[in-house]
C-alpha cells in the first residue's frame, strides 16, 4: 500500500523561492527535476499533479536538532510516529531525537531502534542524539562510536536535559568525537546554582518566591566549553542558548574562531518570564523564560549569525504533568508545529531577517552541522526534493487540542500567528498538502 | 474581591475595609458570647497541604466564630512525595460543596492556580504559600500596627492607613512569605520599610523592590523604626551556606537584649517588637525581647482571629457590596 520510494511527479507552480524570486518546480523520483521554465517543458509535468503555488513561498525543509519524540519509554507523552506528524505539520524533512528516553539513547541497539522507528513512520528523517554519558548519569562515556557506526549514524551527541557539568568528561567527549566528525550538543546548565531552580532569576522570581535559574549559570558553563573546545580543537554546539550574557560569550568565541555552533528556541525569542506571574506551568521550561533584553539580545544574535539555528526543544508531556502545582509541573514546551509562525512573527515580520536567512537558519546550518547530507540543500534541479511551501500571508490561531502531538503544553496557545505551511515534500513525497497531513513516505519498513 | 491571593494585588480600600471590618470582629472577640451568625450554613474548608497548627486553629477559630462550618482537610503529599493532585483535592471540594477553601501549601502559587483552573468556583483565601505570600499575616500585622500607630497618635484607627510608619524587617528575606506580603501591604498603606538580612538571604533582585536594604541591624534600629518585624530562621540554611552558623547568625542579624537596650538608648519608647511565629528563641530573637513589654507577638495571634473573621465575612457573605477594584475592572 505504502511506496517505499517517492512516488508521483509534482509541478509546483509560481512558488516564490526563499522569497526573492519566482519559478515553477518540479519534483520527481524524490529530487527536485527542474527549476525555472525548464520545469513545465519538462515531458513529465504534463502528467504531474499540478500544485498552485502563487503567493507561497518555497523553502528547503525544515531540520531541528533539538526535539523529544519520548519514544522509547514515555508514549503515554508522545511517539515517534506522533512527533513525526507535528514535525511534517510543522515544516520539517528532519528531526533530531534528543537521548533521553527510557531506555536512554547511550547504545546502538537504542539509536537503531529510534531511527527505525522514524523510517516505519515516514513522515520525516528522524536522526536520533546519542548519550554522552551512560544513562545521562554524567560519569561514564557511552559508547559514542558505536552509536556513530550504526545504521543510525549518529553525529550528534547530547545528554540534554543534563548539563555534561564534569570538565573533564566535556574535554574528554569533545575531543572523542572528532573521530567520526561528531558534534557535542551541550545542555548548559551548571548543576549546583540550579538546584530546585523554578524560573529565571530575577525581579519576577524575587515576587513570586520560586527558586531562581540564574543566568550565570547558563553562562559559566558556555564560557568554559568554548574554551574547552578552543583547547583540543574540537566541534561544540550549544543548546537552545537563553541569555544576552550567553550570545556575549559565543560572539566572543567565534570572533576567536572557536568552533562553536548555537541555537534558541522559538519561545525563547517570543515570551519572557512576566508570563510565571500567572503560575500556569505551560510556561515552566528548561532553561527557563528569561527577560525582555534578554529576548532582543537572542533576536539581535540570531540576525547578525552569533546563533546559528533555531531549534524548539519539543517537549510534549501529558496533561497530568502540567495540571499541577508550579514546583511539581515538567519542563517543556511542544514547539513543531509552531515554530515556522513564531519565528516569521518574531523575526520577519520585525524586519531582522529575510525567508533566505530563515531557509539559512532552520535548514541549512542545521543540516550541517548534524552532517545531514541530503537536508538543507538548495532549491535547485537535481537536489533531494526536501521542501516546504509556506503561505506567509496566512493567519490562525493556535489550538493545542487541534495539535498532532501528543502533548498539548504549547505556550502559545489563543495567540494568532503568521504563516503556514501549505505543504512538506519530504524526498518527494508529499507529507503534507493543504495544510493537513497527507500520507508518509515508510522508507524499507525500517528493517 | 473574589479571591485573597496576595497582598500586592490588593487595593488600598480594600485593605482598610478589611482592616475596618476586622475591628468589628475585634469587638466580638471580646464579648462573651464570641459568636456572630452571620455564616451560618456555609461550609470553609481549611486546605493544608502543609503543616501549620497556629494558622490553621486561627482560621478554625475565625469560621467558627461567623457560624460557619469547618472542614479540615489535610492533605498528603510533599515536595518529594506526590500525594493526591491539587486537581483532585480540589474537584472533592467542589463535589462535597465547599463555599470557601482556605490553602496553606508548601509550593509557592498553588492558591493561585486554585483560583485560576476550573477545578473548583468557591473563594480561595491563600493561608501561606512556599515562598510567595502570606496575606492574612500581613493583614494581622498591619492590624497590628495600625492600632498601635492610631493610638500613638491619639486618634482612632478606623478608616486609617500607616502613612509615616517606619517598619523594619529582619531575616531570612529570600524565603520568607510573611515579609514579602508585609512589604506590598505596607507600602499601599504608606508605610517605609527597610528590610535588614544578610545579603544571601535577600533576593538577587531586592534592590528593585520598593524598599530599603540594609545589611546592619544596629544601624537599622540606629535609624528610628517605628516597629521592627523579626522573621523566623531555620538553623538550617547555614547547611546551604546561607550563613556561618546560627551563632554569628544571632549576633549579626538576631534580635537580642543588647539590641533591646539599644532601643531604649536610642530613646526608641513606643517601638513595637513583631514576630510572626512560632519563634526560635535565642536564634533571631531573644527571650528578653519576645517577652518585653514592647513585643506585640500575643496582641498578633488574637488580632489574627479578628482579620481571618474579617476575610471571610467579606468573601463570603452573599450582601457583600461591590469593592472599587471590582467595578472598575
Ligand atoms: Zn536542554
Amino acid at each position: 500500500m505504502n511506496p517505499t520510494h517517492a512516488t508521483g511527479d509534482y509541478l509546483i507552480r509560481g512558488a516564490s523561492l526563499l522569497a526573492e524570486t519566482t519559478a515553477d518546480l518540479l519534483v520527481s523520483d524524490g529530487r527536485i527535476a527542474a527549476v525555472g521554465p525548464a520545469a513545465a517543458t519538462d515531458a513529465r509535468a504534463a502528467s504531474a499533479t499540478v500544485i498552485e503555488a502563487a503567493g507561497l513561498v518555497a523553502l528547503p525543509g525544515m531540520v531541528d536538532l533539538h526535539t523529544h519524540l519520548r519514544e522509547p519509554g514515555r508514549e503515554d507523552a508522545e511517539t515517534v510516529e506522533t512527533g513525526t506528524r507535528a514535525a511534517a505539520l510543522g515544516g520539517f524533512t528532519a528531526v533530531h531525537a534528543m537521548a533521553n528516553s527510557n531506555p536512554v539513547a547511550d547504545t546502538a541497539g537504542v539509536v537503531e531502534q529510534v531511527w527505525s522507528l522514524g523510517r516505519r513512520s515516514g513522515w520525516v528523517d528522524v536522526r536520533p542524539v546519542g548519550a554522552v554519558t551512560v544513562g545521562l548519569g554524567g560519569e561514564r562515556l557511552s559508547e559514542l562510536g558505536a552509536m556513530a557506526d550504526s545504521r543510525a549514524r549518529v553525529r550528534v551527541f547530547s545528554d540534554d536535559g543534563i548539563c555534561v557539568s564534569d570538565p573533564v568528561l566535556m574535554r574528554r567527549a569533545l575531543e572523542y568525537v572528532k573521530a567520526f566528525d561528531g558534534v557535542i550538543a551541550q545542555h548548559a546548565q551548571e548543576p549546583r546554582l540550579t538546584e530546585g531552580a523554578q524560573m529565571n532569576e530575577g525581579e519576577v522570581s524575587a515576587v513570586l518566591g520560586l527558586a531562581g535559574w540564574p543566568a550565570v549559570a547558563e553562562e559559566s558553563i558556555i564560557a568554559r566549553d568554548v574554551l574547552l573546545a578552543q583547547h583540543v580543537g574540537s566541534r561544540l554546539h550549544v543548546c537552545h542558548v537563553s541569555t544576552k550574557g550567553s550570545v556575549e560569550i559565543i560572539r566572543w568565541a567565534k570572533e576567536r574562531g572557536i568552533q562553536v555552533t548555537a541555537e534558541v528556541t522559538p519561545h525563547h525569542l517570543l515570551l519572557t518570564d512576566e508570563l510565571v506571574r500567572s503560575y500556569d506551568p505551560v510556561y515552566k521550561v528548561n532553561p527557563p523564560l528569561r527577560r525582555e533584553e534578554d529576548v532582543m539580545a537572542l533576536r539581535a544574535a540570531l540576525a547578525d549569525g552569533t546563533i546559528d539555528v533555531i531549534g524548539t526543544d519539543h517537549a510534549p508531556h501529558p496533561s497530568e504533568s502540567k495540571e499541577c502545582e508550579w514546583a511539581q509541573a515538567a519542563m517543556g514546551m511542544t514547539g513543531l508545529e509552531t515554530a515556522l509562525s513564531v519565528v516569521q512573527h518574531a523575526m520577519i515580520e520585525t524586519g531582522m531577517i529575510t525567508w533566505a536567512d530563515f531557509a539559512r537558519i532552520t535548514s541549512t546550518v542545521p543540516a550541517a552541522i548534524g552532517r545531514l547530507g541530503d537536508q538543507g540543500r538548495p532549491l535547485a534541479a537535481g537536489e533531494p526534493a526536501n521542501l516546504v511551501l509556506v503561505d506567509p500571508a496566512a493567519r490562525w490561531t493556535v489550538d493545542p487540542a487541534k495539535m498532532a502531538t501528543k502533548g498539548r503544553n504549547s505556550p502559545f496557545r489563543g495567540l494568532e500567528l503568521p504563516g503556514a505551511v501549505v505543504a512538506t515534500f519530504f524526498r518527494g513525497h508529499p507529507t503534507v498538502l493543504g495544510g493537513a497531513l497527507n500520507t508518509p513516505l515508510p522508507l524499507d519498513g525500517g528493517a | 474581591m473574589k479571591h485573597l491571593l496576595s497582598t500586592l494585588d490588593l487595593s488600598r480600600d480594600d485593605a482598610i475595609r478589611i482592616l475596618d471590618i476586622a475591628e468589628e470582629m475585634a469587638a466580638v472577640g471580646t464579648r462573651e458570647v464570641k459568636k456572630l451568625p452571620a455564616l451560618r450554613g456555609r461550609t470553609v474548608v481549611n486546605l493544608f497541604f502543609e503543616d501549620s497548627t497556629r494558622t490553621r486553629i486561627s482560621f478554625e477559630a475565625a469560621a467558627k466564630r461567623l457560624s460557619a462550618d469547618v472542614i479540615n482537610f489535610a492533605a498528603k503529599g510533599s515536595s518529594v512525595s506526590k500525594g493526591e493532585s491539587l486537581k483532585d483535592t480540589a474537584q472533592t471540594l467542589q463535589a462535597i460543596g465547599a463555599d470557601a477553601v482556605v490553602i496553606r501549601h508548601w509550593a509557592s502559587g498553588a492558591p493561585a492556580r486554585l483560583a485560576a483552573t476550573d477545578w473548583i468556583d468557591a473563594p480561595v483565601v491563600n493561608a501561606g504559600d512556599g515562598t510567595h505570600e502570606h496575606p492574612t499575616q500581613a493583614l494581622l500585622d498591619a492590624f497590628t500596627l495600625r492600632r498601635h500607630w492610631a493610638r500613638a497618635r491619639g486618634t482612632g484607627s478606623l478608616g486609617t492607613d500607616l502613612a509615616g510608619l517606619k517598619v523594619a524587617i529582619v531575616g531570612d528575606i529570600l524565603h520568607s512569605r510573611v515579609a514579602r506580603s508585609n512589604l506590598w501591604l505596607l507600602r499601599t498603606l504608606g508605610a517605609e520599610v527597610t528590610m535588614v538580612a544578610p545579603p544571601t538571604l535577600l533576593p538577587v533582585a531586592a534592590g528593585s523592590w520598593p524598599c530599603t536594604i540594609n545589611y546592619d541591624l544596629d544601624d537599622a534600629l540606629a535609624a528610628g523604626p517605628d516597629a521592627v518585624m523579626m522573621l523566623r530562621v531555620q538553623a538550617e540554611r547555614m547547611n546551604a551556606a546561607f550563613f556561618p552558623n546560627a551563632r554569628e547568625y544571632s549576633r549579626r542579624w538576631g534580635f537580642d537584649d543588647a539590641r533591646l537596650a539599644a532601643l531604649d538608648a536610642h530613646g526608641l519608647a513606643e517601638t513595637l517588637i513583631l514576630h510572626p511565629g512560632p519563634m526560635n528563641r535565642g536564634l533571631e530573637i531573644s527571650s528578653g525581647a519576645a517577652d518585653s513589654s514592647r513585643s506585640a507577638v500575643l496582641d498578633q495571634v488574637s488580632n489574627g482571629v479578628a482579620v481571618r473573621m474579617a476575610v471571610l465575612y467579606l468573601l463570603l457573605s452573599g450582601d457583600q457590596q461591590r469593592t472599587a477594584n471590582e467595578t472598575q475592572g
